[in-house]
């Protein structure tokens, strides 16, 4: 087998890996916009919230601690404890419902009925609020997230694969766990909508407001439900990010990935987010791997927006989004 | 009684189309005229100038050029950054290469360079609306910034990428580069903003603009009763990238000196620029003015009392900005979606009954 042919295959399957983390994050895009059409672009920062709560309780970090130091002048910042990762996760879950609940009661429940776009610079002051807020509770360096996921080479693959191709792939074991994750998360959502009553009733509300008022569903407390959801899918991106490059700002960025993946796949659909994460990870591997020497690299920046703009002027609703027709 | 139309009679039509049609309107702008252009030059020392001035009037540049394409046409871009980079990077290739042309003709050339580039990324907004246009527009964001950074022929092959404003003159005054005096490069940059205001201010008020607006309210029934929404859009991302791109190549060549890329025109500058017209007021030229006034005041605000008076650290003072930011932009969609601009607009029905008010 010739090399280049080995390597375009591993950075394929490395491709999908990144793709499935894309996936992920797009998840709770599609989650919340299929529920209340609102475009979350706080989803990112949501994620980097999480995990710098995750960090933050495991640690026993002081919350606010340096704002409470800069005001009274004291000089705490941990509460000399260390929390179990299980727990602590638990834990962070509960802030994230918290957390959905004053979005809902405090913003979200004033914009019933306007405009999709004044929503999304909504939820865009909302990303802003959310970041200065992790920033000022936890403090803004860098931190290492680790929960106990298997990280490094797969040894396993890295032997199988030189014994078959004469070169070893090169895939994290991270990766793989959260591949398997995803598929995980992808199966419990879809059961959950599918056979339980609440997953039905946000069902309902996606479909028509206003007849799932009529027969009796509480809007309210499906909006709750939906942005702790999507709070609880926002915290496995968070954990899987985190631990492969580190609690820090960029984090929030990867909402900014998430979105060409949502275009591709389509605003209201679940395996489209999937389907759209698997092409955007490859199709950007490859690219850098095949163009990018050619014009500077780092083309992993914007290959994915061009490709989704492109893509959007043929298939304005994706591969997998609901036509949209438009009426005066 | 301070604010009113009754009495104010016109005779002939160039009186009757004028900028601002009502007495007190003409005389408070003559007014703001004349202290920005008479009596500012000769108070302003550095510290002003490049703390608050320069970036409000480079800012107001912006917002006004985005407030044409969000508020006035209702495409929303988040490419801002993107196109204040070409506007940027257009002036700095004009200005090396051309080093004995005026400085305004650089500057306008740029826009003029950003108003194409903008139109080619405003080309897929025929087909897309709403946030997927605004996904689009990421997609310039993106790959513009790449381009400046990885392309070295944009960047004259310096070696750190970087580029830095060489010194310029306009009528034998030196404008770019660090000898440049205050009062010169603040005139420098007034004189854009108010010819950019102007300008807009009667394209918005025109058929153009009207054109804008009845795409934005409804771009199929404005279709309907005749309005070309391929000329209307792309007339919009073009007015509105040639007033983004001047605000570029001001923001680079006077008020910064050096840029990288990355850094100054992220899309954190986007969000900026769109924060501005959100809180000043969508659609209204003195809501880009004013919402660019309180987004350079803030930080500095926040600065002086939190870090100065108070004593905390910076960071915390950083953190404080996007957490204030992030709110007013929350609460100012909330309670006042129409922003600054419809606070004034509320103050001015006041003053009109003052002090009748039944």
């Amino acid at each position: 087998m010739p090399d280049q042919l080995v390597f375009a295959m591993e950075v394929i399957l490395n491709g999908l890996m990144a793709g499935v983390l894309y996936a992920l994050v797009a998840l709770g895009f599609v989650l919340i916009y299929k529920a209340s059409g609102i475009f979350n672009y706080a989803q990112g920062v949501m994620a980097l919230f999480a995990a710098m709560t995750l960090v933050g309780i495991m640690k026993g970090q002081v919350p606010f601690a340096h704002l409470i130091n800069a005001t009274f002048g004291t000089h705490i910042h941990y509460f000399g404890w260390n929390v179990p990762a299980l727990l602590a996760i638990i834990l962070t879950m509960a802030v994230m419902v918290l957390l959905a609940w004053a979005v809902q009661r405090f913003v979200m429940r004033h914009l019933v009925g306007q405009e999709p776009i004044i929503l999304f610079m909504a939820t865009i002051g909302l990303a802003y609020l959310l970041e200065g807020v992790a920033d000022l509770m936890w403090g803004s360096e860098i931190k290492t997230l680790d929960v106990g996921l298997p990280q490094g080479i797969n040894l396993w693959i890295d032997e199988s694969t030189f014994n078959i191709f004469g070169y070893g792939f090169f895939i994290d074991n991270l990766d793989i766990v959260a591949t398997v994750i995803a598929a995980l998360l992808v199966a419990a959502l879809v059961a959950f909508s599918q056979y339980t009553k609440q997953g039905r009733a946000m069902r309902a509300v996606a479909d028509d407001h206003q007849a799932a008022l009529s027969v009796g569903i509480s809007l309210n407390f499906i909006w709750v439900m939906v942005w702790s959801v999507a709070g609880f899918v926002a915290l496995v991106a968070g954990i899987m990010w985190g631990t492969k490059s580190g609690v820090q700002f960029s984090l929030s960025l990867i909402a900014l990935k998430a979105l060409p993946v949502l275009m591709l796949g389509g605003f209201t659909s679940i395996p489209g987010a999937i389907v759209g994460g698997l092409i955007i990870g490859v199709g950007e591997k490859l690219f850098e791997f095949a163009i990018g020497p050619m014009v500077g690299g780092a083309t992993e920046n914007w290959f994915a927006y061009v490709l989704a703009l492109i893509f959007l002027v043929f298939r304005p609703q994706g591969l997998f989004g609901e036509k949209i027709i438009e009426r005066v | 009684m301070f604010y009113r139309e009754a009495g104010d009679f016109k005779v002939s039509y160039v009186d009757d189309s004028q900028t601002f049609p009502i007495k007190f309107d003409r005389y408070r702008y003559y007014v703001v005229l004349a202290v920005a252009f008479g009596i500012i030059p000769f108070i302003i020392n550095d510290y002003w100038a490049n703390a608050l001035l320069l970036p409000f009037l480079i800012y107001a540049i912006a917002a006004i050029g985005l407030n044409i394409l969000v508020g006035y046409c209702g495409q929303v871009s988040l490419g801002t950054g993107g196109f204040m980079a070409v506007g940027a990077y257009a002036c700095y290739k004009l200005m090396t290469a051309f080093p004995d042309v005026s400085m305004f003709i650089h500057v306008i050339l740029a826009g003029g360079i950003t108003a194409l580039v903008g139109v080619l990324f405003g080309l897929p907004s025929l087909r897309i609306k709403g946030f997927y246009l605004a996904v689009a527009t990421l997609a310039a964001q993106f790959f513009l910034v790449w381009l400046f950074n990885r392309v070295p022929w944009f960047y004259n092959y310096s070696a750190s990428g970087q580029i830095n404003a060489p010194e310029r003159e306009v009528f034998g005054i030196i404008i770019t580069g660090p000898n440049a005096p205050a009062w010169a490069t603040y005139l420098f940059c007034l004189i854009f903003l108010t010819v950019c205001a102007v300008i807009a201010r009667n394209l918005t008020r025109g058929t153009t603009g009207r054109k804008w607006m009845a795409i934005r309210d409804m771009d199929i029934a404005a279709e309907i009763i005749g309005v070309n929404p391929l000329r209307a859009k792309l007339t919009a991302f073009a007015v509105s990238s040639f007033f983004v791109g001047v605000s570029g190549a001001l923001f680079f060549a006077v008020y910064l000196g050096a840029v990288e890329v990355g850094e100054v025109f992220g899309i954190q500058k986007s969000f900026l620029v769109l924060f501005m017209i959100i809180i000043g007021g969508l659609g209204s030229i003195f809501g880009s003015f004013a919402g660019a006034a309180f987004l350079v005041l803030l930080p500095v605000v926040l600065k002086v009392v939190g870090a100065d008076m108070l004593g905390w650290p910076t960071d915390i003072v950083a953190h404080l900005n996007l957490v204030i930011v992030g709110g007013l932009i929350i609460m100012f969609l909330i309670l006042e979606p129409h922003g600054l601009a419809q606070l004034w607009r509320v103050a001015k029905e006041k003053l009109r009954l003052w002090p009748f008010p039944h």
